[in-house]
């Protein structure tokens, strides 16, 4: 653990009112004075303890949010370090790119359950909380893994992978000369190595692009309601959220863009997106929105296919089961208030994945849905998307770690430093990349020696 | 039967210390207990091997001069021999970063091995005895109510039957117990070169509860001088500025004439050779069980390894001034002797060659190092230590480094102080004994700065700035030869603080200077400091621009000042990243704690916590099998635990 102070977003992640991101450790007022700005030029450092001071937080020249920012200094906060409060606008993206910005400018995502245990061990916990404390680590430990390895699935775990090897081939090869130079000769190998680096940013530059994209796990599988008009998605939605969200009326065709929402259902955040439904239309509105619906389908991480049970199938149900015949689907059988015209079997025949009978409008079947998400969801039978992608804010800071320490290979490359130096941020950066895969270094560097040069003797 | 039972008798000298092996571990041992002033013995097989070298001529290279640098500097000996009995000296990696420069020389065997013992010789405090040591006498250690709680050590006894009591005990017994060596069919049971084996001793240790491993290693020929055509060969010179070891060597006492190695390589024809014979090789037909080191492959090995390398270096290297007999680098094997003769006589230089010793290679008992603390203290066996070979590693120096440590604190423990141990961001000793008593290893295990997370701090040069203030407060090193190091200290401090605050300006001096460097011309103002830290530029180059320099500054001062400068990044960074492992190395666990009462940790970590018994929780953390989820759930615990 290279840096010591630790940053993280204090309240839940969704479009509150408010968001609070908390830093905690030894270099907390540091990183405040860099990114903190007011009309006044105060600076927060010199600030006393427990007070409160408005302003704005910046990326460089980039303003962020306008912000108040609550200072307590040690050991006169929960975690008994010196800790840093920025209260900012509710939304995801606002406190996602506040707490982008503390990390860049030196905090580290705090581990699972890191300030509390942080309170702990600085006394500022009494011992009867300890068994609590230990069980926060310890679940909050089961999720995150739970959720890295999943996600960590196909071809992301492959790219990183590949970096990694290349990475430490190049390390060993150096190593080996410094070990046994009079075997082998890396005289000018710098040279070879700044191209080899310079390939390995670009896959990293396009990783850490795709977690720009991307959706992190814990913000929530990309789920995607479909079905043909007026199968009663809307209401679906509604439900799951627990307000009137979407606009239901029995008129065909009512949705016409796509509405997203965040909720979470048995402990497992979803990114609910409710969609026009699906059918040959003429209208121009209407047509952009079915599209989009067929777009969103395709890119969803899990499928919830709403049939209408109190009318026949048709050739819009036959076309979507027909699109999702290969994506994770969740059916639920909806209308079961009604007279069934429709069984089970008659779906299953053509699309054969788990089923469930709900009725929207009588709020039943709800708890087996969620009930059915959980087993998908940690069965690994939801998975994501084959595209690259990483979500996970950890993730992504060890991977511009990763890029950063690259780039110093290739700064200590072109300022002519020795071959020593290189091998130093190469592990770093190796040592990043494993962070992301759960894998540590271990003997990793001594065996690729071995294995892959012959040392002399 | 090892002695008839008349035969036994006690010997009612009185002993603190007994050290079993006179090897590089035994010699650094008992030399720091007798000069701690511990009535201090030490056993061998023979007199005459006393700090013997049986495998390469030479001692340092790449990580190991690191080891014998730290050796000098906490008060040991090897260092101090070596420069007294090289007969030729190289630094290697010259044009590498200063973190990688490592000495290396080649030394006259005889010489070292005759210089160290008489050193031995004439310690105070030390005596000498040959004699084969068969078993370790222990007694039980009980409580209050009579409950045995451990053992403790009390003694040794030797073939003859003889008992020794002591109250300390060092094992540093190398390659030789159970000791096999090897090559095609032919297998005897002799130590290295031919000397006695130690064949009694394992069984005692293993009655004593200790776990054992085999390892095995191996040796080239040594071929007649005389046989060598060396017009074939490239010569290989040492360097012109011959660099000591020791820091209190005068180096310009040193410099003299060196003798040269010669470099040569294998062809096709030897590897066809030996994959024409492999089937004949002990380690193919399973004769050898032993576990060999990856580092230093048999030519069998890398041939087969490395199919697709055409030729290997062999080094031709002399094993003294008074022998005719040369050290075949590169090329050690276990191969028949009819293979090992055409194969080096493939070898263009060696077509007549007449080899002196053949080639082998040797398999030998040694522990697992998992059964001992950092300090080298056995956990189960009070005041049993040991140091070396036997405790799995490989090479002269990482030997010497460990006994040397195991001989400071059994003297430390017998005196009531407490004892040392050096971590991972103090010196290479200190990464070489966490690993050997925290990892599992399946081979030797060879010191190598790779292994090494803060080796920007760990240099050669600044060996004496980490440790020879821990040398002086152990009480090896003298206070005139610590005073001069703090004036050292003192004087690199005011050094770099004047450079960083001298100013210099764009004078047309300045810039002819920066010029015929290739160095890139100022603009503005900038410090001294500052221009040192350009890569083509150097303490030593701006003498001319720098007024100000005082005229007494030594070159280790300045050594020290522009290394310091240049690389200050760097170093800076290693430091923090200290401070961290700092902080988890320093929360101890303790002894009495049960690791089944902690909840939430993981069944495989209760398991590697259980046998290893980690003194901290850095140590913890390095475990194998304990993830840092089990760490915070360990520091909860012991916080708990503290309260």
């Amino acid at each position: 653990m290279k840096k010591d102070t630790i940053a993280a977003i204090a309240t839940a992640m969704s479009n509150s009112g408010i968001g609070i991101v908390r830093i905690s450790g030894e270099e907390s007022f540091q990183i405040i004075d860099k990114i903190y700005k007011n009309r006044s030029e105060k600076i927060l450092s010199e600030e006393n303890s427990h007070t409160i001071h408005y302003g704005y937080i910046y990326d460089g020249e980039e303003l962020i949010d306008e912000v108040l920012v609550m200072l307590m200094r040690n050991p006169h906060s929960y975690t008994g370090e010196d800790t840093i409060e920025i209260n900012c606008h509710g939304g995801v993206y606002v406190v996602k790119r506040i707490l982008e910005t503390v990390i860049k400018y030196g905090a580290r995502p705090a581990e699972p359950g890191e300030f509390t245990k942080r309170a702990f061990l600085n006394g500022k916990m009494d011992l009867s909380q300890a068994e609590a404390v230990i069980d926060v680590i310890e679940s909050k430990n089961e999720y995150a893994l739970k959720s890295s390895i999943s996600q960590l699935k196909g071809s992301m775990q492959k790219k990183i992978s590949e970096v990694r090897e290349q990475i430490l081939y190049h390390t060993a090869f150096i190593e080996t000369a410094l070990d046994d130079p009079e075997h082998i000769n890396i005289d000018g190998y710098g040279e070879e190595l700044h191209e080899v680096v310079d390939k390995l940013l670009i896959s990293l530059k396009k990783l850490i692009d795709s977690a720009d994209n991307g959706r992190m796990i814990k913000e929530g599988i990309k789920t995607v309601i479909v079905g043909k008009p007026n199968a009663g998605k809307s209401s679906l939605l509604n439900l799951l959220v627990g307000e009137e969200r979407a606009i239901v009326t029995d008129i065909e065709g009512t949705t016409r863009d796509i509405l997203e929402e965040n909720i979470n259902l048995g402990g497992i955040s979803l990114n609910i997106i409710d969609t026009a439904g699906i059918r040959d239309t003429k209208d121009v509105v209407e047509k952009i929105g079915v599209d989009k619906a067929i777009q969103s389908a395709k890119d969803a991480d899990l499928v919830i296919y709403v049939a209408d049970v109190s009318r026949d199938l048709d050739k819009n149900d036959f076309e979507i089961m027909k699109m999702i015949q290969d994506k994770q689907v969740l059916i639920l059988l909806n209308k079961s208030d009604l007279e069934s015209v429709i069984e089970k079997e008659d779906i299953k025949k053509y699309l054969d994945k788990p089923m469930i009978e709900i009725s929207a409008k009588e709020e039943n079947g709800m708890e087996e849905l969620e009930e059915t998400l959980k087993m998908m969801f940690f069965h690994g039978n939801i998975f994501f998307n084959d595209e690259v992608y990483i979500t996970n804010i950890r993730q992504k800071t060890a991977l511009i770690d990763a890029y950063e320490s690259l780039k110093k290979v290739n700064e200590s490359i072109e300022n002519g430093m020795p071959e020593d130096f290189y091998s130093i941020d190469l592990i770093d950066a190796y040592e990043s990349l494993g962070s992301i895969t759960g894998e540590t270094i271990g003997e990793d560097l001594v065996n690729e020696i071995f294995s892959k040069f012959c040392m002399g003797k | 039967m090892k002695y008839s039972a008349n035969s036994v008798w006690e010997n009612k000298d009185e002993l603190d210390i007994a050290v079993i092996g006179a090897g590089h571990a035994g010699c650094e041992a008992a030399l720091a207990s007798a000069r701690l002033g511990l009535k201090t013995i030490i056993f061998t097989v023979s007199v005459d091997s006393i700090a013997l070298m049986p495998c390469n001529p030479n001692i340092g290279g790449s990580s190991k001069g690191h080891l014998v640098k730290e050796i000098d500097a906490l008060g040991g000996e090897m260092g101090k021999v070596i420069d007294k009995t090289f007969i030729q000296s190289k630094m290697l990696n010259k044009s590498k970063g200063p973190a990688v420069h490592s000495l290396r020389a080649q030394a006259d065997k005889m010489d070292y091995t005759r210089t160290m013992r008489s050193v031995l010789e004439n310690q105070e405090n030390l005596e000498i005895k040959q004699a084969e040591v068969t078993d370790i006498l222990t007694e039980d250690i009980k409580d209050a109510d009579g409950k045995v709680t451990g053992k403790r050590v009390i003694g040794i006894q030797t073939y003859s039957g003889c008992i020794y009591h002591c109250k300390a005990i060092i094992l540093c017994t190398g390659t030789y117990l159970k000791a096999r060596c090897i090559y095609g069919d032919v297998s005897q049971y002799t130590g290295p070169n031919g000397l006695q084996a130690a064949n009694y001793l394992t069984d005692s240790l293993k009655s004593l509860g200790i776990q054992m491993y085999r390892f095995k290693t191996g040796t080239p020929a040594r071929i007649d001088r005389n046989s060598i055509d060396f017009s074939k060969m490239e010569e290989q010179f040492g360097d012109e500025r011959i660099v000591p070891f020791s820091f209190t060597t005068n180096a310009d006492e040193i410099q003299k004439e060196q003798i040269s190695c010669w470099l040569t390589y294998t062809n096709e024809k030897t590897h066809e050779i030996i994959r024409n014979n492999l089937d004949r090789s002990p380690l193919f037909s399973g004769m050898i069980e032993g576990t060999g080191p990856r580092y230093c492959p048999s030519i069998e090995d890398k041939v087969v390894k490395f199919a697709d390398k055409d030729r290997h270096q062999v080094f031709i290297e002399p094993e003294g001034i008074h022998t005719n007999e040369m050290y075949v680098g590169g090329m050690s094997s276990s191969l028949p002797e009819d293979v090992q003769y055409a194969m080096y006589r493939s070898v263009p230089g060696l077509e007549n060659v007449k080899i002196v010793r053949n080639a082998y290679a040797i398999e030998y008992d040694c522990i697992d190092a998992r059964q001992l603390y950092a300090t080298l203290e056995f956990k189960e066996i009070d005041g049993l230590y040991s140091g070396g070979q036997f405790n799995g590693s490989s090479g002269y120096e990482e030997a010497a480094a460990q006994g040397l440590v195991a001989g400071i604190n059994a003297a430390l423990k017998l005196l009531g102080r407490e004892q040392i141990t050096i971590d991972r961001s103090e010196g290479y000793i200190g990464v070489l004994i966490d690993d050997l008593v925290t990892k599992e290893s399946h081979e030797p295990y060879r010191m190598m700065t790779s292994r090494a997370e803060y080796r920007l701090l760990l240099r050669q040069d600044n060996a004496d700035q980490r440790l020879t203030k821990k040398g002086y407060e152990i009480g090896l090193i003298s206070k005139e030869r610590y005073e001069h190091l703090v004036e050292k200290e003192a004087r690199i401090e005011e050094e770099i603080d004047r450079l960083l605050h001298t100013n210099v300006g764009t004078s047309k001096e300045v810039q002819t200077l920066l010029e015929e460097n290739g160095s890139t011309l100022l603009t503005s103002g900038t410090t001294l400091a500052e221009l040192i830290r350009r890569p083509e530029l150097s303490y030593e180059i701006l003498s001319p621009i720098d007024k100000q320099r005082p005229n007494d500054i030594s070159p280790e001062v300045a050594e020290q000042v522009n290394i310091n400068i240049k690389y200050d990044g760097y170093i800076k960074r290693q430091k923090k990243q200290v401070e961290q492992f700092k902080k988890l190395e320093t929360k101890k666990i303790p002894e009495s704690i049960n690791y089944d009462e902690v909840k939430s940790l993981r069944i495989e970590a209760v398991q590697k916590l259980k046998e290893l018994k980690p003194q901290s929780i850095g140590q913890a953390s390095r475990i194998s099998g304990v993830s840092p989820a089990d760490i915070s759930v360990l520091l909860v615990y012991l916080e708990q635990y503290r309260k």
